[in-house]
């Protein structure tokens, strides 16, 4: 007892001890993409469950990515309207709601939905499949768990996420230039003027790139940790949470070095 | 033939196997006995290849299976079905589709005939009624998930087979039911067979020899009558536990049932 006491307190050991954990993700980590790429070979076992994952978990977020979108471009439309009216011309809403929607909002905020709905859902079904052994069954019947399990879920999501942060972006404009018409008195043709303006094809390409990283992010880190879950109901618990978090973080910081990548480069 | 020559295993500071040695042969069924925890399902994973030994060397069919590759781990597989405590049934599948997924071969798992045939053919050598096919795992009762359990793991027509628990959790009649199954895909199919379990009784019915696994080592290995025979004080004292529990669920199946008649 005295002996574990000793070992806990030990900064130099505590250090060590989560250096060679953090290397052992990052280890494990690779070798589960390493394992993703060779299981694209196995076409004929992923190519309908990838199907059926990206209609359960596109169908099942369109409502509230949609919901979140409608509002977030309702908000960024009177705000827009607070701040600009009497010191900018009225079409400077128009290119403010569909870049912020474009660049920024559309994709985050869609991607932060998915990293709780499809995250967790990813975690807590892999979780609980590693804690009944079915995880196990299956490799015991000499099929692979990744091409079984894994890819379909990622490659649906690589599917899924990209389409909804569109429709997640028309959705947030459309939403936004009616709002700004009844509160602002904003005309189409003013929206439009204002919308393609300051509109670059690039603008559209990089929210597509974004997403894709933002896709990345959702599927690849739940399906990590719940593939690795531990001890139980409670490890399934533990997997989930950390799932969601760890999604939302890579997100945030994907957001960050995508900008600076693909942006501020330019 | 099954070899294990001096496996062991630990995990961080707790030593569950230390140089194990065990041979079954071809044909033969081979209990493995032991207290909770000693670890028998370790074993038993160590020999499909679910765990790696830290030491030692584990032999199947002639393969080294440490040594094999990625794919031809997943062949040796295909050739050995597992039978996992709890089931282990793909909950969002139903029994027929849990059980078409042991078939191993890929050119009958194609044929949709092939397959209904053969699921079929598996619930009856499980003595399921084939009304359960398209019931989901939840829907089932404890012994009718471990029936559908073995159902799977014989559905690719495997030379080994290993059992985890096959009894656990369930009543007297129902173990005597699953006992009664393994002897009879024993002697039908003439499987190679190692059962792992701490119910003396049922082992001692269906197996043609018992090895007892106590703390982390094999400490007596024989036919049933030899070992019940044995002097040594561990495996008495393993022996005289299990027939004390054997009675307690005894006396409480009877009350159970008088009280039954009662009512």
């Amino acid at each position: 007892m005295a002996n574990r006491a000793e070992l806990t307190l030990d900064p130099l050991r505590l250090v060590a001890r989560s250096s060679l954990r953090s290397l052992d993700h990052v280890g494990r980590f690779s070798f589960l993409v390493v394992d993703l790429l060779r299981g694209l070979a196995e076409w004929r076992i992923w190519v309908s469950r990838t199907l059926e994952q990206a209609v359960a978990v596109g169908y099942g977020s369109l409502f509230i990515v949609l919901l979140v979108a409608g509002f977030a471009g309702a908000v960024t439309s009177l705000q827009t309207g607070y701040q600009f009216t009497g010191t900018l011309p009225l079409y400077y809403a128009g290119a403010v709601i569909s870049e912020s929607m474009i660049l920024e909002l559309g994709p985050v905020l869609t991607a932060l939905i998915l990293a709780g709905r499809i995250g967790a859902r990813y975690a807590a079904e892999l979780g609980t499949m590693r804690v009944t052994e079915q995880i196990d069954a299956l490799e015991s019947l000499g099929r692979s768990p990744v091409s079984h399990l894994l890819l379909p879920r990622v490659l649906a999501g690589l599917l899924v996420v990209p389409a909804l942060t569109m429709f997640a972006n028309a959705t947030g404009i459309v939403v936004g230039y009616m709002v700004a018409k009844g509160s602002l008195g904003l005309t189409y043709g003013d929206f439009e003027y204002g919308a393609r303006y300051f509109f670059r094809p690039l603008d559209l390409w990089y929210s597509l790139v974004k997403s894709y990283c933002f896709a990345a992010a959702v599927t690849l880190i739940p399906c990590y940790i719940g593939f690795n879950t531990q001890q139980g109901a409670e490890g399934v618990g533990r997997a989930t949470t950390t799932a969601v978090v760890s999604a939302s973080v890579a997100i945030l910081l994907l957001d960050a070095l995508t900008t600076r990548l693909l942006l501020v480069a330019k | 033939m099954i070899e294990l020559i001096n496996v062991s295993k630990r995990f961080v500071d707790n030593v569950v196997l230390d140089g194990v040695s065990l041979q079954v042969q071809e044909g033969e069924t081979v209990a493995l006995l032991g207290p909770s925890g000693v670890g028998k399902s370790v074993t038993l994973k160590t020999i499909n290849g679910l765990l790696r030994p830290d030491t030692g060397d584990v032999i199947v069919d002639g393969l080294h299976v440490q040594r094999l590759k990625r794919k031809e781990l997943a062949e040796l597989r295909s050739k050995i079905g597992y039978v996992f405590q709890y089931g282990a049934l793909f909950d969002s599948m139903t029994v027929a589709e849990n059980i078409r997924l042991g078939i191993t071969d890929e050119t009958c798992y194609d044929d949709a005939q092939y397959c209904v045939n053969r699921v079929q053919e598996c619930l009856r050598l499980v003595n399921l009624a084939l009304d359960v096919t398209d019931k989901y795992p939840a829907e089932l009762s404890g012994g009718m998930k471990k029936r559908v359990g073995i159902a799977r793991a014989i559905a690719g027509k495997p030379k080994y087979l290993l059992y985890d628990e096959p009894t656990s959790g369930l009543d007297p009649v129902n173990a005597d039911v699953i006992d009664g199954l393994i002897e009879r895909l024993r002697d039908e199919l003439g499987v190679t067979s190692v059962v792992v379990s701490h119910d003396v009784r049922g082992s001692f019915r269906v197996a043609d020899r018992v090895a007892l696994l106590w703390q982390a080592k094999i400490r007596a290995v024989g036919p049933p009558d030899q070992i019940l025979a044995s002097k040594d004080p561990a495996v008495q004292q393993f022996l005289e536990r299990d027939l004390e529990m054997t009675l307690i669920q005894a006396e409480s199946q009877e009350g159970r049932e008088a009280r039954g008649r009662n009512v």
